[in-house]
């Protein structure tokens, strides 16, 4: 299936000689939700502003749904709505004006049944008359994702939706991606909530000082690099790691009081087994145990960690 | 999509309501001050003044002051208009919308002139309630009034996209157009200047729109009517010539 967004070769060089993006290859598949990860700087903005074209590419490609975004950026833009990571919106025009101005700009004729469909699952409906400037910030920031939604675009990008807005609103808006991506929308969001990708996405890409470092299934991630971690609680605490144990590479914690164990739950064999067999005979006894997966977070820090 | 028709009635519309917003400062501020000129010029200091040219110094003044008007309001208006989406940040919906640079200038111009043409003719009704007043060519007064927007208000967009601070949108309208317009022949014939300085005048571009707006009321002129008209289309090429170098290079726009 051609994918619904394809960047080829793309690269961005800011008047500054500041090397934004460096040759990015990515290809966003129709009706997904993608994640894209990356510390402060790292080249998110930038990548979704040159997509968006609000930021002018310096080399490379980018098609959307097979049209050029500057041979044919009317068919192309027309496809996309955006919401900025910033709170920029126009204070002194009405809910209902701005987000009407929005769909106008976009070449589609008014339709009010659309904006009031819009700002309902916003819950912005009873704010519709309310000059922007006396919304608090989470309804800012409902705002601009009306506005993006006014043209009902099929691909959307969420840059930081969820920055700065409370619990409740977050998954409110978790709510609204999954509804949105039901009916077909391709949504790409960058984030800094690790937790909110692995709730929400379907792939995710990592970008580090404007390079692509991964691009894989969410599942597929947690699963190649997820590690998985055995905790033992002992009965007594250990100075040291018996010798008759070192084949299982076991790490000492809490102050010998906790013996860690690291295994690929993927392999045949875990090695669980032939350990715990193995305790008792190294004279060691525990008292409980437990087992942990690394989240997405711990795989990002790893992953950026491991480029710098 | 060959227009975005939408576009531009959307910017457009946006434009005239941010004008009935701002209707004091846009409209009736500049109304009042022009009344003021014409009670202390043509009413108080005009009654002294004998006439110019076999027209009254009340009347001969009225062409003068409305491009006065005129020439700031269509600067600061079109400046404003694309200096604060640029100011506040909501510029990139504008650069990300699928709509073409023409469409864009069109409709911020054509907004900022509108409100212009708009004052220009409210100044015109202002005055002839003071002044006796006749138009002799009142389709060129039209069209110089019309041209003399559209270009000024395309001077104010390129103004309002080089701005970087809200000082700069005020820079270019105090420092240049205002002393231009004032040395302009807006209350006098450049006639009345010694010889040199009758040529000096001829370099400032806004002698070339007062005359011809005043020869469309009073059929008098400092220089001839095609000239007039011919500077202002050369302004008018001018100020699009940038306008589309501006969107050509992202210019203040795109990083």
């Amino acid at each position: 299936m051609q994918p619904t967004i394809s960047v080829t070769n793309l690269s961005k060089t800011y008047a500054s000689g500041f090397r934004a993006l460096n040759h990015i290859n990515l290809d966003i598949r129709q009706g997904e939700i993608f994640a894209l990860l990356g510390p402060n700087g790292a080249g998110k903005t930038t990548l979704i502003g040159i997509i968006c074209g609000i930021v002018n590419p310096s080399a490379g490609t980018i098609r959307v749904d097979g049209h050029d975004i500057v041979a044919h950026y009317r068919a192309a833009r027309s496809l996309i709505g955006l919401v900025p990571q910033e709170l920029t919106t126009d204070a002194f025009e009405s809910v209902w004006n701005t987000v009407s101005f929005s769909r106008g700009l976009f070449g589609k004729p008014a339709n009010p049944a659309h904006i009031e469909n819009v700002l309902k699952d916003l819950s912005l409906w009873n704010r519709k008359d309310s000059k922007v400037m006396t919304l608090s910030g989470g309804m800012k920031r409902r705002l601009l994702i009306a506005k993006a939604l006014s043209h009902e675009p099929r691909i959307l990008f969420l840059d930081e939706p969820t920055a700065g807005v409370d619990v409740e609103l977050r998954r409110d808006m978790w709510r609204l991606v999954r509804s949105l991506k039901a009916s077909g929308v391709t949504i790409i969001l960058t984030t800094h909530y690790i937790d909110e990708a692995e709730e929400m996405a379907d792939r995710i890409g990592v970008i580090n000082k404007g390079e692509i470092i991964l691009v894989e299934e969410k599942t597929e991630l947690m699963r190649k690099l997820g590690r998985k971690q055995l905790t033992l609680h002992l009965e007594q605490p250990l100075a040291r790691v018996p010798a008759a144990l070192s084949a299982y590479n076991l790490e000492l914690a809490g102050n010998g009081g906790e013996l860690i164990y690291t295994y690929d739950e993927r392999g045949d064999r875990t090695g669980i087994t032939a350990l715990l067999q193995a305790l008792p005979a190294a004279g060691i006894r525990f008292k409980d145990l437990h087992t942990t997966q690394s989240s997405l977070e711990d795989i990002f820090v790893t992953l950026v960690r491991e480029k710098k | 999509m060959t227009m975005n028709v939408y576009a531009i009635r959307a910017i457009y519309k946006f434009e005239m309501s941010r004008t009935r917003r701002t209707l004091m400062q846009s409209v009736i501020s500049p109304v009042i001050a022009t009344s003021l000129y014409f009670v202390v010029f043509g009413a108080a200091i005009g009654s002294r003044i004998a006439e110019v040219e076999g027209i009254s110094y009340g009347a001969f003044i009225v062409p003068g002051l409305i491009m006065l008007s005129l020439l700031t309001q269509s600067v600061s208006n079109a400046s404003f208009g694309i200096y604060f989406p640029r100011f506040t940040g909501t510029i990139y919906e504008l650069l990300s919308a699928p709509v073409s640079y023409m469409e864009i200038v069109v409709s911020y111009v054509g907004a900022a002139a509108t409100k212009s043409v708009v004052l220009g003719l409210i100044i015109l009704a202002t005055a002839a309630f003071i002044v006796p007043l006749r138009i002799e060519h009142p389709v060129w007064m039209m069209l110089f009034l019309v041209l003399t927007s559209v270009t000024f208000s395309l001077l104010g967009f390129i103004i309002g996209i080089w701005a970087d601070g809200f000082e700069k949108l005020q820079l270019i309208p105090l420092l240049v157009i205002t002393p231009l317009t004032f040395l302009g022949g807006s209350f006098y014939s450049i006639d009345m200047l010694p010889p040199f300085w009758q040529t000096v005048s001829l370099f400032n571009p806004v002698v070339y729109l007062v005359s011809g707006f005043r020869w469309s009321f009073h059929g008098v002129a400092d220089v001839s009517v095609g000239v007039s008209l011919a500077m202002t289309g050369v302004f008018l090429a001018v100020s699009l010539a940038v306008v589309a170098w501006i969107f050509k290079t992202g210019y203040r726009l795109k990083a």
